[in-house]
């Protein structure tokens, strides 16, 4: 892992790799939203408004799955201080913050016919809404700390501190049962028809690879303007030096 | 201060919900549990952003004194100042809303459990936010999603008070507790960095 300690490093393979599965991902999630939406056919007790879960349960993966990665980032900072990390974790920030927020906004539309209400403070809606607002204070946090130039490792500190949250997350489902059905997805057996299955899994691949792809495309950001910060510094230093010995050398 | 700040919280939801005795004796308690939350993290600003200024810290490491320990005490400390006057001051209060005597022993030790648990969470916030100007705003968004599990189990102890919850509201404030510490002197260190 240290092997990419060096960013130079990391950029030769995060350049090429980010186009392959940005292409890749486009034409997974698009192709199963495209199938999911016209071919497969209508749930029978569902209807239409089970299509809404192509994009759903994508949604929800990667919201949990961005918070893990913040969590893995923030133990990589803390233990082995990579340097890389506080910038995986504040890129992994905002796209896993969307990825709830759509997460909740979409169960929220399925949820009124289905349901018949918008919202229902039942355990795993009201952990997603939690990790929401993880995700909007861990942004926040890292933006004021390097903002102010403080140390990248307080909001690690903070990314594990709310780690805590993630299995609350998952056996949320157990401890206030409520209305929200059971996992249907779960290893071993399945509830579900393969005609669901496929373009499921292959939308959930594709939405992974394009989250994948927009944290490596905020990452070289990232690093492209500490260096871009740190070359200006370099430069105002040496055009100081230069004026320094314009000075000595008129006296 | 915590504590006025509690007891304004007490006395001015009745005049936003009106004088309806069975409408707050029901939603007392709950409002008490917000209110109490909010006491805990009204001081954060002056918990450890003042200590690093000074040097305070720096002083004790070369003495020898981790910063793990000085948390330790500042979290007892930080709990002295609000937690034994909020269990008082919740008495008149509950008065003020005709909480039933069983809902006013569930909430006098819900509060008991869970007040050293939003001490801790108020420790770790000041300790993240020190170096950051204008920290008490963010520390608003953070406390969100630390606070829920103790508030979730301490006030859903109110509505249910034969379920587990007093005593999954002891553990979580427990866990806060042993944990805050070490999250606050990480950071702590970490500030001495920048």
């Amino acid at each position: 892992m240290h092997g990419f300690a060096n960013p130079k490093r990391f950029l030769s393979f995060a350049r090429p790799l980010t186009p392959w599965l940005l292409a890749l991902g486009l034409a997974l999630a698009g192709g199963a939203l495209f199938w999911g939406l016209t071919r497969v056919p209508a749930e029978r007790l569902q209807g239409e408004t089970v299509r809404i879960l192509f994009l759903h349960v994508p949604a929800a993966w990667l919201g949990m799955a961005g918070w893990m990665t913040i969590a893995g980032a923030s133990l990589a900072e803390i233990v082995w201080r990579h340097p890389l990390a506080a910038i995986a974790g504040r890129a992994a920030a905002v796209p896993g913050a969307f990825f709830t927020a759509l997460c909740l906004v979409t169960g929220s539309l399925w949820g009124r016919p289905a349901w018949g209400t918008w919202w229902e403070w039942d355990g795993r809606l009201t952990s997603m809404l939690v990790l929401l607002f993880l995700y909007l204070g861990y942004i926040a946090l890292s933006q004021a700390t390097a903002r102010e130039g403080a140390s990248s490792r307080i909001p690690a500190i903070f990314g594990l501190f709310g780690v805590i949250n993630v299995p609350v997350i998952h056996f949320s489902v157990t401890w206030w049962y409520s209305i929200h059905q059971p996992p249907s997805f779960s290893l071993g057996k399945s509830a579900m028809a393969t005609a669901f299955q496929v373009p499921l899994l292959a939308s959930t691949m594709g939405f992974t690879c394009l989250f994948a792809a927009v944290v490596l495309m905020r990452m070289r950001a990232l690093l492209a303007e500490t260096q871009a910060e740190a070359r200006l510094r370099r430069r105002a230093r040496e055009a100081d030096g230069d004026a320094g010995q314009l000075r000595e050398a008129g006296a | 201060m915590p504590v006025l700040f509690f007891v304004a919280v007490a006395v001015l939801f009745p005049f936003a919900v009106g004088p309806d005795a069975p409408l707050l004796a029901r939603t007392g308690g709950g409002v008490l549990w917000i209110a109490a939350l909010l006491a805990a993290i009204l001081p954060i600003d002056r918990l450890v952003a003042p200590d690093i200024d000074n040097g305070v810290f720096d002083q004790l490491t070369l003495r020898g004194v981790s910063e793990e320990l000085v948390l330790v005490v500042r979290l007892l400390a930080h709990w002295l100042s609000f937690g034994p006057l909020l269990l008082i001051a919740a008495l008149p209060a509950a008065a003020l809303f005709d909480l039933p005597a069983e809902t006013l022993r569930t909430l006098l030790l819900g509060l008991a459990l869970g007040t050293p648990g939003l001490a801790a969470i108020g420790l770790v916030i000041a300790a993240l936010t020190a170096t950051v100007r204008g920290g008490a705003a963010l520390g608003g968004l953070l406390l969100i999603p630390l606070a829920v599990p103790v508030l979730i189990f301490g006030a859903g102890a109110l509505a249910r008070p034969d379920s587990a919850g007093l005593a999954l509201c002891g553990a979580i404030s427990l866990a806060l507790c042993a944990v805050a510490p070490f999250a606050g002197a990480g950071a702590v260190r970490a500030a001495r960095e920048s």
